[in-house]
């Protein structure tokens, strides 16, 4: 019968050339039984290009399967992985522990969304904020229907939005946003840039409503560009860039 | 069934700079800076209001003005005048989409084009004419 | 009437009244380096800058542009720190009141003194 090898004895995933080893602190809380949160500290093993995903990863291997965290692409795509890394928020698959320059990395769930369980976060807020701004083509005919084959766009009317179009829905930047840090009404950064993505996109013609629906009390002109959004974007989306754009609109600078 | 704990920041996440650059900072500085203008200004509105007792009256609130307490007051008032306006006049110009940069197609390692030199030299700005502003002030408090 | 403004206005006006507060504030504070400065402090001189109508007029809309801007920036910062339909409402007529009051205080110093009422 083939000996399993415990935990104490068994290698890590890692190769240990370089003998590299930080502690991972990782946040637990469970809202079911748990008054406060607790921080666990692990000792990991890592190399130049060992992710914060990948280190805690190791942790739910070697030590403890039941840290709570959702990933999924590994690769910066997907947006499930985003939690507060050394108090700033980050994906986890997209930030190397060697970038973080401390020997002590601590990882939190992310800011501003409710926690199901150690870093593992709802996002029925972000999904409806963002539904709320309408994120879909508005206008009465489609390419079904329409008598062109398609609606035709030139290069430089693509460059005008796709940038913002690159949002994956990590939420890094609600975490980030002052304003979403006390604001519980407030639309978010994530949903007046994809605001601005449709209104900007030559193919939309729901401008006006999109405008109406922002010209809120707790909407665009709760943001104070603080930045704090696109100095988190793991995609280059700059949100604050088109909430400023998009609030040309409304103050008659665009039209 | 209790309302879930929205694990918002609070008043911590608002106030604390320290994490996300200067940009951040002047969105701290604009608000401690409005909030004591305007309390300045609600006791500048009452204490000039002693003009309406007479001489008696209008020395009195002088003599409790023109102190060391007093003009290092009047000298704090300066800077944040200034900074709240400088800082201001670019937040403005921001949100009116001036100097936030073009959209384009993004590309690693994803620097933001808003959070650009123009608005940061804005803000170091702001922070220097301040202190200037300051320093002035004293000068013509304590020059006499 | 405060909820019903839409917010875009209000901002319009937050903006409005902050340039055109600079402008004159700016005039208010160099009136002070026009003399010495403990010298333009003096009574006599301050009764003659309110009994000037120009200045009186021009303290008046600094006053107002001051208080809207001012009291409406305190509005946005305690509406983002708590919601509730009925703190919002409490806020935004609060705000109002404080800054008619202060509007009403400061015009009677104004016009007081302006008229030689004193």
């Amino acid at each position: 019968m083939t000996q399993v090898p415990s935990i104490a004895e068994e290698q890590a995933s890692t190769p240990l050339s370089s003998a590299k080893s930080t502690t991972l602190r990782i946040a637990r809380f469970n809202p079911e039984h748990d008054d406060e949160r607790k921080f666990m500290e692990f000792t990991v093993p890592y190399e130049k290009w060992t992710t914060v995903l990948e280190a805690i990863l190791e942790v739910k291997k070697h030590f403890d399967h039941s840290v709570a965290v959702r990933y999924s692409c590994r690769q910066a795509t997907c947006g499930s992985c985003g939690m507060m890394i050394n108090g700033k928020p980050r994906l986890a698959c997209f930030t190397k522990i060697s970038e973080l320059d401390s020997d002590v990395v601590t990882v939190e769930p992310m800011n501003n969304f409710p926690i199901i369980r150690d870093l593992a976060v709802k996002f029925e807020r972000l999904f409806d904020t963002h539904h709320k701004i309408k994120p879909y083509l508005i206008r009465d005919d489609s390419e079904i229907t329409s008598n062109e084959k398609e609606f035709l766009q030139t290069p430089e009317e693509v460059e005008q939005y796709i940038q913002f179009s690159n949002c994956i829905k990590c939420g890094l930047c609600n975490s980030a946003c002052p304003t979403m840090a006390t604001d519980s009404s407030f639309v978010g950064p994530q949903a007046l840039a994809q605001a601005y993505r449709y209104v900007a996109d030559s193919r939309d013609k729901g401008k006006d409503t999109r405008l109406k629906i922002i010209d809120d009390s707790h909407g665009i002109w709760r943001c104070h560009f603080a930045g704090s959004c696109s100095q988190v974007c793991p995609k280059g989306v700059d949100p604050a860039m088109g909430i400023q754009f998009l609030r040309g609109y409304l103050l008659g600078f665009r039209s | 069934m209790e309302p879930q704990d929205e694990n918002k920041e609070g008043i911590g996440g608002m106030i604390n700079p320290r994490r996300y650059g200067i940009e951040r900072v002047a969105y701290l500085l604009m608000r401690l800076s409005g909030l004591g203008l305007l309390a300045y200004f609600i006791g500048h509105i009452y204490e000039t209001s002693s003009i309406l007792k007479g001489q008696v009256g209008w020395n009195e609130f002088l003599a409790m003005t023109q102190t060391n307490e007093g003009h290092a007051i009047l000298a704090i008032v300066i800077a944040m005048c200034v900074f709240h306006t400088v800082n201001g006049i670019r937040v403005m110009l921001g949100h009116g989409g001036v100097g936030v940069g073009k959209p384009a197609r993004p590309d690693y390692p994803y620097d933001p084009a808003s959070q650009n030199i123009k608005h940061k030299i804005g803000i170091y700005s702001a922070i220097v004419l301040a202190a200037i502003a300051m320093m002035y002030g004293l000068a013509v408090m304590y020059g006499e | 009437m405060v909820n019903k403004m839409r917010e875009s206005l209000i901002m319009k006006i937050h903006y409005g009244t902050a340039l055109g507060a600079v402008a004159l504030v700016a005039v208010h504070i160099l009136m002070r380096l026009t003399q010495n400065f403990a010298e333009s402090l003096e009574y006599a001189n301050v009764i003659a800058n309110y009994q000037f109508l120009p200045y009186a007029g021009m303290l008046e809309i600094i006053l107002i542009l001051l208080s809207i801007h001012g009291f409406n920036g305190l509005r946005v910062i305690l509406l983002e720190l708590k919601q509730g339909k009925t703190y919002e409402k409490a806020v935004s007529y609060g705000c109002v009141a404080a800054m008619i009051g202060l509007i009403a205080y400061g015009s009677r110093t104004i016009i007081m003194v302006n008229m030689g009422m004193i």
